[in-house]
């Protein structure tokens, strides 16, 4: 066996000259690149669409009743009295309450399954606080309305009291020291709803928490322990400090879950429009209940209103989950955020 | 130079102890320094520890991994000297009634308990650690109890309706709310539901897939437009996306309440979802994939189709599962678009069609007790629905390789 050379041939010699590329698609590839381009396009039209529209539609009401529009705390379309200003604070009542109580739940149950739990049920674990975030919302919402608000309401007896002293556990008319409170003033309260959402957002959070745990360097972990540091020590001077972009990136992004939550909240809370601060005191409001209980009988201009307040909605979680992303993909964990 | 003492053995072990090794080291150095002829040319030499027969023998090291017997006494122990002093102090002490409060005591004192037991043999980083575990281990314990709960007590409540066949195959056509079991059932709820998601799907897999492709293969600045828009729009109240279908589609068309209503703004609210996951599982396909197919001369189209698109399959199917429980579960969007009717609806363009989520909210909202246990029928299928698509998600997922074995699939494994 020989190796032949090919035979230098003058007349091909051209063929061997630089060539024209081209990062162009052509034929299927270009099909492909544009129908790609087509559905992108697309999904951006109807969903950037929703942010478009709701600005719009909402701009005759902004114009119409000017700052009232938040100050005013009233919701009475018959007397053209509108204003977002009461169920602005109940949103945020509500998910405060919902934070206090999901966020040092999430933390531990996170420090749980990534550091104490045995290998073995890890899996299973992680499984299980998906499926608690799979768990349809109307299902938390009737589980808090039946099982959990009577203890809810003796607990609030109690924090009234107790704590009474405090403004926002104060309840007016609720008679805590007498034999007998008036339940019903502690029942349907932000408190009961805040439960409900708390259950919803919570393994939210655990899970953007967990996975952050999960990626601490196994190093550094090595070495704390090898400095003598008890299980606890590793994650004082590691795992936290390590996760901490991915604790407030949960956390943000359980709360901008919690704020728009609707179901759960109009069914537990009691309608009110004043502002208030008293969390334990029966009646509130919502944006997204407000505008699920008043879409029905709502004219024009009136649905118009209630899509200023949706934008206000929002507006106000795209900034929380904004941040949230910001501040988990700044910080030295840098883990996916999963909505 | 005498580097072999005579009574140096080499049976003499070097992990003896670190009292007896220390003590034969410096009566080494001591010899030869004496002993020495010239300290200039001396060269630094190993000493073997020398056997000490009188020496005690070593003290076993404490298993690392397994707590020690003293240890596992002091911790649970500690828990139930805490159950008892909690029985003493709510029961018998103080007016504090009920289950939560005796729970709730037995805790706190278990955790002062553990501490004070911890801190009477050791050190305070000891009580320390003794007492986050315990901590820890205990808000995860409420979580699991927190779960358990909503679905025993859902499936408790809601046995009572769903175990009448006629409850899954029947509709409320005549039906009153407080009529018996016997009659009546939530298939319209059912059919609603299903027809609606599937309408749903029908519109999110191939533009969420579609845009998450998009988004990793085909890449450039409107893309990463795209990308902003998208993962903007995932932070929408699901409310929100209802009241633009219900401005949109019912006020300003005039189109009617109708299940296709309905889907559409469970689309408005799920394409976000499904896009972003199915974004983020694209970007973890290894890019030696995409360049040895292409280098094996297969173009893009065929490369994604053939190459991207199959390997990311798993990890697509469960971001469009998980966007489906996310969207059958969902009320809100459902609540503004399509109302409620009692009967069968198959044909989505027109009339009101009801769906299980909102079936469970308005009886709530009725405030009948029958109707309320009708409600946690529903929603006790509702959530085998979603347990079994859920299952179903995590059974795609599955990595191939055997590192990462969740329980149920061992499970699976004996049961076959």
């Amino acid at each position: 066996m020989s190796t032949t050379l090919p035979a230098y041939d003058p007349a091909g010699a051209d063929l061997v000259a630089p060539r024209a590329l081209s990062r162009r698609a052509r034929g299927a590839d270009a099909v492909f690149v544009h129908s790609a381009r087509l559905v992108g396009a697309s999904v951006l039209v109807i969903t950037g669409g929703v942010a478009i529209f709701l600005g719009w539609q909402a701009f005759p009401t902004l114009q119409r009743y000017g700052w009232s529009f938040f100050t005013e705390s009233q919701w009475q379309p018959e007397a053209d009295v509108i204003g977002i200003a009461a169920v602005v604070v109940g949103t945020f009542a509500v998910a405060t309450v919902a934070m206090t109580i999901a966020f040092p739940l999430a933390l531990t149950t996170a420090l749980y399954i990534s550091e104490y739990a045995p290998a073995r049920i890890k899996p299973t674990l992680v499984s299980l606080v998906d499926l608690m975030a799979a768990v349809p919302s109307v299902i938390y919402g009737l589980w808090a309305y039946i099982l959990i608000m009577p203890y809810a309401a003796e607990f609030a007896v109690w924090m009234d009291r107790n704590f009474g002293w405090i403004p926002i556990f104060a309840v007016r008319g609720g008679d805590a020291d007498s034999a007998i409170p008036l339940l019903s003033r502690y029942s349907f309260s932000a408190f009961c709803a805040g439960i409900a959402v708390a259950m919803m957002v919570m393994p939210m959070a655990c899970a953007v928490m967990r996975q952050v745990f999960s990626q601490t360097p196994p190093g550094e972990r090595e070495a704390a322990l090898a400095l003598g540091a008890t299980r606890w020590g590793v994650i004082r001077a590691v795992v936290l400090p390590f996760g901490r972009g991915g604790i407030i990136g949960g956390t943000m992004l359980g709360l901008g879950r919690a704020l728009g939550e609707t179901i759960a909240v109009a069914l537990i809370l009691a309608p009110a429009f004043d502002v208030k601060f008293r969390v334990l005191e029966q009646g509130g409001g919502t944006v997204s209940a407000l505008i699920a209980n008043r879409f029905g009988d709502a004219s024009p201009t009136q649905l118009s209103a209630l899509l200023a307040a949706g934008l206000v909605l929002f507006l106000i979680t795209l900034v929380i989950n904004t941040l949230a992303a910001v501040v988990v993909n700044r910080s030295r964990s840098g883990a996916g955020v999963e909505a | 130079m005498n580097t072999t003492a005579p009574e140096v053995s080499t049976s003499s072990t070097i992990g003896n102890g670190s009292t007896t090794g220390s003590g034969s080291t410096t009566e080494g150095v001591s010899t030869s320094s004496s002993t020495g002829d010239g300290s200039a040319t001396e060269a630094p030499r190993t000493f073997l520890p020398r056997s000490d027969d009188d020496a005690p023998p070593p003290v076993p090291r404490a298993t690392l991994g397994r707590m020690t017997a003293d240890e596992r006494l002091v911790r649970v122990g500690s828990w139930v000297s805490a159950l008892g002093l909690a029985w003493l102090i709510t029961q018998r002490l103080l007016p504090l009634d009920g289950l939560p409060w005796f729970l709730l005591t037995w805790f706190g004192l278990g955790l002062t308990v553990t501490a004070v037991l911890t801190l009477a043999t050791g050190t305070r980083v000891e009580a320390v650690d003794r007492v986050a575990g315990s901590a820890i281990t205990g808000a995860a314990l409420v979580v699991a109890v927190a779960l358990g709960s909503t679905v025993v007590y859902v499936a408790v409540k809601g046995w009572e309706p769903v175990s009448h066949l006629n409850f899954l195959f029947s509709d409320m056509a005549g039906v009153g709310p407080r009529d018996p079991f016997d009659a009546g059932g939530i298939k319209h709820a059912i059919i609603g539901s299903l027809i609606e998601i599937g309408i749903a799907i029908a519109i999110t897999l191939p533009l969420g897939v579609g845009t998450a492709v998009f988004m990793t293969e085909v890449g450039g600045r409107f893309a990463r437009i795209v990308r902003t828009v998208v993962e903007a729009m995932t932070a929408l109240p699901s409310i929100v996306a209802g009241l633009f279908v219900y401005t949109v589609l019912i006020v300003t068309l005039g189109y009617p309440r109708s299940g296709f209503a309905a889907a559409m703004a469970l689309s408005v609210m799920m394409l976000p979802i499904i896009a972003r996951a199915s974004d983020v599982v694209l970007r973890v396909v290894p890019g030696s994939l995409r360049e040895a197919s292409l280098a094996l001369g297969a173009s893009r189209w065929r490369t994604v189709w053939h190459v991207v698109l199959p390997t990311a399959r798993s990890g697509l199917a469960t971001a469009l599962i998980l966007g489906i429980a996310r969207g059958i579960g969902e009320t809100s969007p459902v609540l503004l678009t399509s109302g409620s009717a009692n009967f069968t609806v198959t044909d989505p363009t027109s009339g009101a069609m009801q769906s299980l989520p909102l079936f469970i909210y308005s009886n709530v909202r009725s405030g009948d007790p029958v109707a309320i246990e009708r409600a946690y029928g529903a929603a006790f299928v509702l959530l085998a629905l979603v347990l079994v698509l859920f299952v179903v998600a995590r059974l795609l997922a599955r990595p191939r390789s055997g590192t990462r074995r969740p329980l149920f699939a061992r499970f699976r494994r004996t049961v076959r």
